[in-house]
């Protein structure tokens, strides 16, 4: 019964293509425990990725998937909720896929409020095309594009998602594998846009350029700089400095999601009978 | 009483895709295409369907195929810039096989160009415009009327062959004002969805090609858990790193379009009967070409006109037919030219054929077209 999560995949797909060591596993068993969790639907829960060794996640999802163009998840997911607001839309994307190519769909993503659980696996690099730097890259991080360190100040996807109007913000990591299951399980539970940071170890593409290539040397860091929230929000600024970060509920308000606005739309226009 | 309005092209576009049974829209604003986003913003909700304003026209691809994939039937709408951004995913639904309709009403380019002047520059983009090797169905209409029906022949055809279809107007049709009678909606004829023929637990395979080789892919929420990427797959939708697998994908992709060519591929011909000499002209152009050969036949001259409502597969037969029975073809079109290279082709070789191209802004006056179907003459007759 504890491996009830199993039936989430598609056997036939695995085994994966992630690199041993790869906390992408992690990520997505994750989600699928949140989803079990609260007892979604399986027929009515939509996995959409973008692209990246991330958003490959989808495929071995046992779901209806769709893994579409890099960046773009969150604009296909957007039509998929609002075509059919009775499923259950999930978005699986890196932290390049969401804030570079696919940074703006993000924002405006968050600011509709459209009814999506947006779970970025941030590596803080890009995987799939072998480790170039990404907008999530620690500036001074190495990276192939990077060889002599980021020069990029780093985005903070999550402080970016709660200014852009997500109504649910949460970051956890793959060490704090039962914590990230219910930040993300409780992304399912917000009537809006969900936005969940789930850091991942990546020892072959950044850990290896940045003297961490050991995967439980690169989550001893994890479980080392992250501070639950509140603990966070009583710590001293100084504190707050060098690699440290807060996990948890970062942010949460109250808001009408997408979908049910337009329904107003919709009552306006006296469509709603047709 | 007469049912007859007056309505603009953009405006008749919109009604043709909603009485085609389009239900969602996503766009981002652009002249001259602006009106049909317009025309959806408030007609969509009337009807229960909805509309979304997209921060770009990347996204207004993304969520027009994410609702096609729900089950809706999408549309969305551009010019030159935005047309540009859509390529990416054009290519996407091409791979995927996502039904969608994207309207391109034609605007002077390259870049933003001349933003409110008509051209008929995007005809090799609408082709090629996005990469690697796809089919493609493109459609102009001529009239307000033929706005409307262009568009439900379009959507049909994204349903019918679950792909992209490129509606490409002009701003010369697109701004026109006609007085025009819509047909009623049981006059429509109208492609469903198509639909899975077995369950899963039958061995039901998404991309496995009915009879017609076009797939039959479950929408999304029926509990078919298929899988959709824009990666070459084999039948089952899932990725497949194989030479023989990405051969027969993208034959097929081509294929599911070239056996129903003679049926989508549609021209119309006007004063041909006797004709010695063919203007080939399509969109707005074939206006006032016809205006030409109207005033050439006053003249005298034996000539007619072929005009090309589907641009894309490109009537190869029709046009190689032409070329045997005419003594020349004059090609007119707004822009560099760019459709004159496909009729040599088909033409090849059988007689001359002659470009009447413009690309200053303005549109072709019919003395301009006249004066070359007269040097077309008196070139054959030399
Ligand atoms: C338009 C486009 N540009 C570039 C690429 C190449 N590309 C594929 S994945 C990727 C980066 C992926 O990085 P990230 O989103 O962080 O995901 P990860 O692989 O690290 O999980 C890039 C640049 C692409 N597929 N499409």
């Amino acid at each position: 019964m504890e491996r009830s999560f199993e039936q989430y995949f598609r056997q036939n797909r695995l085994p994966h293509l992630w690199c041993p060591g790869c906390g992408n596993g992690i990520a997505t068993k994750a989600i699928v425990q949140a989803i079990e969790s609260k007892g979604l639907e399986r027929d009515k829960t939509v996995i959409v990725s973008g692209i990246g060794c991330s958003s490959r996640a989808s495929g071995y999802m046992d779901f209806d998937t769709l893994h579409t163009a890099h960046g773009r998840a969150i604009p296909f997911a957007t039509g998929i909720k609002l075509a059919n607001p009775e499923l259950n839309v999930i978005v699986i994307t890196g932290d390049g896929d969401c804030t570079a190519i696919g940074g703006n769909h993000f924002i405006h993503g968050c600011r509709r409020n459209v009814d999506l659980t947006v779970v970025l696996f941030n590596n803080n690099i890009y995987g799939m095309t072998g480790g170039q730097a990404s907008p999530m890259t620690p500036t001074g991080k190495k990276a192939t594009t990077a060889p002599y360190g980021a020069v990029d100040p780093v985005f903070d996807a999550c402080r970016l998602a709660e200014a852009a109007g997500a109504t649910y913000v949460a970051r956890s990591t793959a060490y704090h594998v039962q914590h990230l299951t219910s930040m993300i399980a409780d992304g399912l539970d917000n009537k809006g846009f969900s936005f969940i940071e789930a850091m991942v170890q990546c020892p072959t593409a950044y850990g290896r350029k940045n003297k961490m290539s050991d995967p439980v040397q690169l989550m001893m860091w994890m479980r080392d700089n992250a501070v639950m929230k509140a603990a966070w929000d009583k710590l001293p600024e100084d504190k707050k400095q060098g690699d440290r970060f807060p996990i948890g509920l970062l942010y949460q308000e109250a808001g009408v999601d997408y979908a049910t606005a337009y329904d107003h739309v919709i009552d306006l226009a006296g469509g709603a009978a047709k | 009483m007469s049912k007859a309005r007056l309505m603009q092209g953009n405006e008749a576009c919109a009604e043709g895709a909603l009485a085609a049974g389009v239900r969602f829209f996503g766009g981002y604003p652009i002249t001259p295409s602006t009106e049909i986003a317009e025309g959806m913003a408030k007609m969509l909700p009337k009807v229960g369907g909805k509309f979304v304003q997209m921060e770009d026209e990347i996204a207004s691809m993304g969520v027009v195929l994410g609702a096609s994939l729900a089950g809706k039937k999408a549309l969305t709408a551009s010019s030159g810039p935005g047309i540009s951004l859509k390529q990416e995913l054009i290519g996407y639904a091409a791979a995927a096989e996502i039904p969608v309709v994207i309207v391109n009403v034609q605007r002077v380019g390259p870049s933003t160009g001349q933003p409110t002047a008509p051209s008929q520059g995007d005809v090799m983009q609408a082709r090629w415009g996005t990469h690697g090797d796809h089919p493609m169905i493109a459609l102009s209409p001529w009239s307000v009327r033929e706005a409307f029906d262009t568009a439900v022949m379009a959507v049909n055809y994204s349903e019918r062959f679950r792909t992209p279809v490129i509606l490409l107007m002009d701003e010369i049709v697109g701004h026109l004002r006609e007085k025009v009678e819509l047909p009623e909606a049981d006059e429509i004829e109208i492609y469903p969805r198509r639909q899975p023929g077995c369950t899963p637990a039958e061995g039901y395979r998404p991309y496995a090609p009915a009879e017609d080789l076009v797939p039959n892919i479950a929408d999304f929420g029926n509990g078919y858990h298929i899988h959709v990427t824009g990666l070459i797959h084999d039948e089952t939708g899932f990725p497949v790193g194989s030479p023989k697998v990405t051969r027969e994908a993208i034959d097929r992709l081509h294929t599911k379009i070239e056996i129903a060519r003679d049926e989508i591929t549609h021209v119309e011909e006007y004063c041909m009967e006797d004709a010695e000499y063919a203007v080939v002209a399509f969109g707005g152009t074939a206006r006032t070409a016809y205006e030409a050969v109207l005033a050439a036949r006053q003249k005298g001259i034996k000539v007619g006109m072929v005009r090309l409502i589907t641009i894309w597969p490109f009537a190869d037969q029709a046009i190689s037919d032409l070329a045997a029975r005419v003594k020349g073809i004059l090609v007119t079109e707004l822009n560099y030219g760019q459709i004159v290279n496909e009729v040599e082709r088909a033409a090849a070789g059988q007689c001359p054929v002659e470009l009447c191209a413009k690309y200053d802004m303005t549109i072709f006056e019919p003395e301009e077209i006249l004066e070359a179907v007269e040097s077309l003459v008196a070139g054959g007759n030399k």
